[in-house]
């Protein structure tokens, strides 16, 4: 196994307003795409700022290719920051800007010459020398953003939001770009968004931050079709939560009361109810299954309740009981035929719905 | 490890430490200065002695004082109610203005706002003097039949404060007229406020930040210009500037100094107020 | 726009009249040939009093001299300590709060411009008097530079209050130090401030009558002093003249201010729409 290029040891931060940041440690590997996913006011800026050095932890420590940073100021990391807003000197021309780090360094003219040019090719801004940022589009500032940062080869390049202020069409252009890069470049990126679309493109691993804690990590896959937490399981994707109470225990698996309804389900690596604890299963509405006879486990009974269609996918609400509905989500190629009230079975693999802690009185 | 960051501090001190020492200095020290001097009294000829004492602040209660003191925050508010009068409206219909106008007029404020206020004033002086051109003109239109007596009457210490003071109520005016959205007063006109209505319900209350920083503006200064009283008003109408001179003439520096202490504190109540009423800290519309 | 009520021309026309009213008394008798002590009718014109006004015993030179002088001295100084003062407070250290200390100094540093002159100058000529300091040119110095540096402070300080912050962050990101920074970012980002708040400053130095006039010992003192003593008893020709000229500078200044100020705003505008091809 190699050893982690970045290693945060519990960090724990106060503004004087509570903890923003709760005892989070995170081990970062040489290469990776990290995304740092959460809501806002996650903590996930804070991690990201106090990497940089622009932020020190209230305790815990940081290190860097195993040297503890903790203490050292933003200028003296081999890591790089591509900023929110971009952050562009607006005095300066994208050569200056481009140049600043290098410059700093003294670093020879012919030299910065050479990594200037090249890095503005690497992100496609060859012959934007003499602009000044005002004369920038926002994807333009985003590329002299990420190009002044790599142009200093960091050991790990940080990127808050970076997508956040362009449209979405862009953006999408742009994940593809930045995906392309760090592949090429081969550096380790720290990545912050709270969108959880873009962190399921683009990241090798997901870290999903909740209210300064981690509430989960993994590959994009595992997070998706594995949460370990109702947070996780709700932040990401759509998700049927189905809150009820262990009732029964097998070698089979588990049985959860749903609203009066015996569901089956199966207890995960980490979570294992006894009987009477309180579980939710998480299920995604393209793993609900219906049809007009009891077949593949199709075991359920439910009332066609309303039909939605929307952008290729057809969205259909099915009420097991007057408390209790399941959202289910079919390609509108395979468009149904039931009409409104007619009723169906119901049923999905168990393996695809995962059990979770239900916390009580947690928001959701 | 640490130091480093004792030395990001350092550096910020470093920058901050001339402008410190110079404030604590010639403004914290200077004015404390006055503060203790008033409490000192005054030496047979010239100079204090090193008796404390309060019989300035006493002497400050006497009724000559006091009717000074009075008469002076008398003109000062009139004066701000004059400006107001005159110089929200100013401003208002200014900033309403098509562009082209707007330049012209913001043009013809500011070169006021900039020329010295003795100059202005002593324009007048001229205007007033008895045989001045005012007085001719109006004898020679046969209004009057013999010279209006208008130099040295408090008519003219008035009209010389509003005039030299009235720029500092018209710009902050203007700056919020013209910030604000007008959307909002048609709004109100469509939710059927007549013209007057939405002006008072609407544009007041939004512009009223200009307006109350136009009002300290007028107010501080106009306590402490003495020089109107000079060219003005003559010595009948002595103003709280004008005696704090008068007493530095005679050499009364202590009483000076409590007059001075006593300038201060109504400055520091009116900002208090200011500030209270939720206007911004600093008064930078220049 | 609609069109403009005839009510609120007029008002507007009037109050511009009775603003400019004893502007336009002084230039007129700037040119007035009258010789008499207190030159009140006008017999005719002349610009003789332009020709005398800086020669002579009664001339204005000396005092005009002063006066840019002490500006000058003034202006730099506070430039100076008021830029470097505005940037060291908006230095945010990592891992430090701020203090009581910072608020308080900053509402001392503005202290100058908002209470009455007339105490600034009390308080000034005591303390001077107090420490035996003789020389004029001294104690003006450090009274303007006393009443200069909240300009130059506010405006820097307004300024830096509008930019934003990662910029900072990010020069120390790709390897600044602190003073780098200052160097690089800061300083040139405020120079407009930095401009525009010096303009401030030398206006009100060589506009201020009333603190110069407690701190001034004997002579014929700054431009201000000198005309006031003029004025004082009478009417003085030259002062009319000297007036007339001041009002054309201030004139021209700010004309020149606006103009360049609209040219600059018209560069900008056309230059944002150029981003969008």
């Amino acid at each position: 196994m190699s050893e982690p290029i970045l290693r945060l040891d519990s960090l724990c931060k106060d503004f004087g307003e509570g903890l923003v940041l709760n005892d989070l440690s995170l081990d970062i590997l040489p290469g990776e795409f990290l995304t740092l996913l959460g809501p806002s006011g996650c903590g996930k800026t804070t991690t990201l700022r106090i990497i940089a050095g622009l932020e020190r932890p209230t305790s815990g420590r940081v290190f860097l290719e195993g040297a503890d940073v903790t203490g050292l100021p933003p200028e003296k990391r081999h890591v790089n920051t591509v900023f929110q807003n971009y952050a562009l000197f607006p005095h300066m021309n994208v050569f200056q800007n481009v140049a600043y780090g290098l410059r700093v360094l003294k670093i020879s003219k012919q030299e910065q010459r050479e990594r200037v040019m090249a890095a503005l090719a690497l992100v496609r801004l060859s012959g934007y020398e003499r602009r000044m940022p005002s004369q920038l589009s926002g994807g333009q500032k985003q590329r002299v953003a990420i190009a002044r940062a790599v142009v200093l080869q960091p050991k790990v390049l940080l990127l808050d939001e970076p997508l956040g202020a362009l449209d979405l069409k862009l953006r999408q252009d742009m994940q593809k770009e930045l995906k392309q890069l760090q592949r090429q470049l081969g550096i380790t990126f720290v990545y912050i968004t709270h969108d959880q679309e873009e962190a399921l493109n683009m990241s090798s691993r997901i870290v999903i931050m909740h209210g300064g804690r981690i509430e989960q990590t993994g590959t994009p896959e595992d997070v998706y079709e594995h949460p370990r937490t109702l947070f996780a399981a709700d932040f990401i994707g759509q998700s049927n939560l189905l809150h009820g109470v262990v009732t029964a225990i097998s070698s089979d698996g588990i049985t959860l009361d749903v609203e009066g309804v015996s569901l089956p389900a199966l207890p995960s690596d980490t979570f294992r109810p006894a009987v009477g604890e309180r579980a939710a299963l998480c299920l995604r509405p393209q793993r609900v299954r219906y049809g007009s006879t009891a077949q593949h486990g199709m075991t359920l009974r439910g009332i066609i309740r309303s039909k939605e269609y929307a952008g290729g996918m057809q969205h259909t609400q099915i009420a097991l009981n007057d408390r209790f509905t399941l959202n289910a989500v079919t390609q509108s190629a395979e468009l149904d035929s039931y009409a409104l009230g007619s009723e169906v079975y119901v049923g999905w693999s168990i393996r695809h719905a995962p059990l979770v802690p239900d916390a009580l009185g947690e928001a959701v | 490890m640490e130091d480093q960051q004792r030395r990001d501090l350092r550096f910020a001190r470093l920058l901050k430490l001339p402008m410190y020492l110079w404030t604590i200095v010639f403004v914290f020290v200077a004015l404390l200065y006055v503060i203790g001097l008033s409490f000192l009294s005054r030496g047979e000829v010239v100079g204090v002695t090193g008796e404390v004492t309060l019989s300035n602040y006493a002497r400050l209660a006497s009724p000559d004082y006091l009717k000074v003191l009075l008469q002076s925050l008398k003109l000062a508010a009139l004066t701000t109610l004059i400006c107001i009068v005159v110089g929200y409206p100013f401003g208002y219909l200014m900033a309403r203005l098509n562009p082209m106008a707007r330049s012209v007029v913001m043009l013809l404020i500011i070169v006021p706002f900039w020329t010295n206020a003795l100059i202005r004033i002593y324009g007048w002086r001229i205007l007033f003097l008895a045989n001045g051109p005012l007085n001719t003109l109006l004898l020679s239109l046969g209004l009057i039949k013999e010279p209006l007596k208008l130099l040295y009457t408090d008519g003219a210490v008035l009209l010389g404060m509003v005039y030299a003071l009235i720029p500092f109520m018209i710009l902050p005016t203007f700056t919020t007229v013209d910030k604000l959205d007008f959307s909002v007063v048609e709004a109100a006109r469509d939710l059927g406020a007549s013209p007057l209505y939405a002006f008072f319900t609407v544009t007041v209350p939004l512009t009223l930040a200009g307006l109350m920083a136009g009002c300290v503006l007028v107010f501080i200064p106009s306590m402490g210009l003495f020089f109107l009283n000079d060219l003005l008003g003559g010595s009948k109408s002595v103003l709280a500037g004008g005696l704090i001179q008068q007493l530095i003439n005679s050499r009364d520096l202590p009483m000076a100094a409590a007059l001075s202490v006593l300038l201060l504190a109504v400055t520091g109540a009116v900002i208090a107020v200011y500030r209270k009423l939720g206007g911004s800290g600093d008064m930078s519309m220049f | 726009m609609k069109k403009h009520s005839v009510g609120s021309l007029l008002f507007i026309s009037l109050v511009l009249v009775i603003m400019y009213l004893p502007i336009i008394v002084v230039v007129v008798y700037s040119f007035n040939a009258n010789t008499a002590r207190i030159p009140i009718a006008f017999t005719g014109w002349t610009t003789a009093w332009y020709g005398k006004l800086f020669t002579g015993r009664n001339g204005f030179g000396g005092a005009l001299m002063l006066s840019l002088r002490v500006a000058l001295w003034s202006v730099g100084i506070s430039c100076a300590i008021g830029t470097l003062g505005a940037v060291g407070m908006a230095q945010r250290v990592v891992g430090q709060k701020y203090g009581w200390f910072d608020p308080i100094m900053e509402s001392l540093v503005s202290l100058p411009i908002m209470i009455p002159e007339i105490i600034l100058g009390l308080a000034f000529m005591v303390i001077f008097n107090a420490l035996g300091l003789r020389s004029n040119d001294m104690r003006l110095v450090l009274a303007h530079t006393t009443f200069c540096i909240p300009y130059v402070f506010l405006n820097v300080k307004s300024r830096l209050v509008g930019m934003d912050p990662a910029l900072f962050d990010a020069a120390r990101d790709l390897g600044a130090s602190p003073a780098r920074v200052v160097r690089d970012i800061t300083l040139p980002l405020c120079r407009p401030a930095i401009v525009s708040g010096a303009f401030l400053a030398l206006a009100m130095s060589l506009d201020d009558f009333v603190i110069s006039f407690f701190v001034y010992g004997a002579g014929e003192g700054t431009l201000p002093i000198k005309i006031y003593s003029s004025v004082k008893v009478g009417v003085s020709p030259q002062v009319n003249a000297l007036c007339t000229l001041m009002m054309g500078a201030v004139f021209i200044a700010v004309a020149l201010s606006r103009y360049i100020t609209s040219v600059r705003a018209a560069r900008k505008k056309r230059l944002q729409t150029r981003v969008g091809g």
